[in-house]
């Protein structure tokens, strides 16, 4: 199929099957997205990461553990070493790449389970309504409750230090505003006259939550936990940094640039480096959110 | 055997000392194949009745059964196999992330049907739209469109009676005419029951048979079609939206 008739299909009309009615709704969005100069360049950027984690191996221009001593605290571009090498005289671009593997791992975990569980308590609370929505809800408030920072240093204690147990602590201190969101979006979809239609069929409520309030609430969901990656990535660094999270010798950016605090004035690369990653995943991640907003908000979708 | 009778149906709304009576004792009969209206200003309480009946309020007290069955709080699978409803305003009655061939598949599924592909066809076909429209969102639709698509879903288990719930007013005037058309075809080759809501008397007066008045949540009178194309009602709220609505009639034109 050449461009133009791809294009044309997917801007047919009246779509002839499910794929390509499915395939030309997000090639809308996709057209919508595209027009958004900032979100585009957010998405470049966490393409660029996700690509730079994947190729690690062939990016790096050295092993990331491998130490030389004789090399220590060498500035940006001294002999090979683009970015210079920290205190025990490693490659930090390798470092930095190999890092970026940590971070999408911390991201994608949060992501997959805090919305997740928030989603499913919010809009069964929402739903539900009564002693369950009430229930529920109390129970997120004392989720709530929790300083994310003191349960993940419980967590550590408890099952020691690592990246796996920072990356529960904040998915379980993450989820309670996705479940608020969900619930809210609930409430206001509970009792439109779709819902009330598809009840008039007789579907029952497990069918009407999953297939029917869900796909309205991933959206806001969607946008949030993109918005919101930018602080889990930072919270994550945080750990790093305090020494809750990753552990040396692994790459992790927060761990690099608490590795660096001790010589910023003389040697001010080692920790503004990673620091200047994790600034701009987490931008990245901000100016996506923005457009993915645009792009996503149901309120303004078909109009 | 009559296909809906209510008895003393009285609905509530809210509790305590803001409780409301949105419906009082309202009876009313309708007989099988016949279609029936209910015509009232907003707030009368005309389609708090329509929900009552279709379970979706269920703070009622009375008596109501359909087709002989007496209906409880909860609604047994096999009614909604018999009653159907179509919503008033089509642009808030279609799921927006789903296609037209989604809605209506997952109507056919839900009441088990196995020729899905042939159905969802069909019902298009039925409801005037055709294969072109089957993987359309509803905001590819047009008003008149979404209303036949909402109407094909009401008409897919195939129901002896069907609630409306004031089918046209969010639709433009000559859209209105194509979907009341429609409405009565469908009635005519199925043998439906329709249960019609609406302040508009032209459109009741055109749809229905007999029709019952309301003011306030209370049925103020009964009577036939002919008699209100005769000016002949007895009740002086009903003349009063007899004559007002000739006069509206009359400024138009």
């Amino acid at each position: 199929m050449s461009d133009t008739s791809l294009r044309a299909w997917l801007l047919a009309d009246a779509p002839a099957s499910r794929a390509q009615a499915r395939a030309a709704a997000w090639y809308a969005g996709w057209l919508k997205l595209r027009g958004n100069t900032l979100a585009m360049a957010g998405l470049v950027v966490l393409v660029l990461l996700i690509l730079a984690a994947l190729l690690a191996p062939l990016l790096a221009t050295q092993d990331p553990f491998v130490q030389d001593l004789g090399a220590r605290l060498k500035p940006p571009g001294w002999e090979g070493h683009i970015f210079g090498t920290d205190s025990l005289g490693r490659d930090i671009w390798s470092r930095i790449v190999y890092g970026a593997r940590i971070s999408l791992y911390i991201v994608a975990l949060v992501a997959l389970v805090a919305p997740l569980l928030g989603l499913i308590i919010g809009t069964v609370a929402g739903y539900m309504g009564g002693i369950i929505d009430v229930a529920l809800m109390r129970f997120t408030d004392i989720f709530l409750a929790f300083p994310r920072l003191i349960l993940a240093l419980a967590f550590v204690a408890a099952l020691g230090a690592g990246i796996e147990n920072a990356v529960l602590a904040i998915s379980l201190t993450a989820w309670p505003p996705y479940a608020r969101i969900a619930r809210a979006e609930t409430l206001t979809i509970r009792n439109s006259d779709f819902i009330h239609a598809i009840k008039l069929q007789g579907a029952g409520p497990l069918r009407i939550i999953t297939r029917h309030v869900w796909p309205l609430c991933i959206s806001s969901l969607v946008i949030r936990v993109t918005l919101d990656m930018a602080g889990i990535i930072l919270t994550a660094a945080g750990l790093g940094f305090l020494g809750l999270g990753a552990q040396p010798p692994s790459p992790e950016w927060g761990a690099m640039v608490s590795e660096g605090r001790k010589y910023i004035l003389d040697y001010w690369w080692v920790a503004t480096i990673p620091g200047l990653a994790i600034f701009t995943i987490s931008l990245a991640f901000n100016l996506l959110g923005d457009g993915l907003r645009d792009v996503l908000d149901p309120k303004e979708a078909g109009q | 055997m009559s296909a809906i009778e209510i008895r003393d149906l009285s609905v509530y709304f809210g509790e305590g000392a803001e409780q409301m009576r949105a419906v009082k004792s309202a009876n009313f009969t309708v007989a099988e194949g016949e279609s029936f209206g209910l015509v009232g200003e907003s707030g009368s309480g005309k389609s708090t009745v329509l929900r009552a009946i279709a379970g979706l309020v269920d703070s009622w007290t009375g008596e109501m059964s359909v087709l002989g069955t007496p209906l409880g709080r909860k609604r047994a699978p096999a009614f909604f196999k018999q009653v159907q409803m179509v919503f008033q305003d089509p642009y808030a009655s279609l799921h927006p992330r789903h296609t037209v061939d989604r809605v209506l598949g997952e109507v056919l599924k839900l009441h088990g049907f196995s020729d899905i592909d042939a159905r969802i066809d069909r019902l298009l076909d039925d409801v005037g739209l055709g294969k072109g429209f089957r993987f359309r969102y509803p905001h590819q639709l047009s008003g008149g469109q979404r209303q036949r698509v909402a109407i094909a879903r009401a008409l897919a288990p195939e129901p002896r009676i069907v609630l409306l719930d004031e089918p046209t007013s969010a639709l433009d005037v000559s859209v209105q005419a194509e979907i009341l058309n429609l409405l009565s075809d469908l009635r005519a080759e199925r043998g439906l029951t329709y249960l019609m809501v609406s302040h508009d008397l032209g459109v009741i007066g055109h749809m229905c048979d007999r029709i019952a008045v309301m003011q306030h949540g209370e049925i103020v009178e009964l009577l036939d079609v002919e008699k209100m194309r005769a000016l002949q009602a007895e009740h002086a709220y009903t003349r009063h939206l007899l004559d007002s609505s000739i006069r509206s009639v009359r400024e138009i034109s």
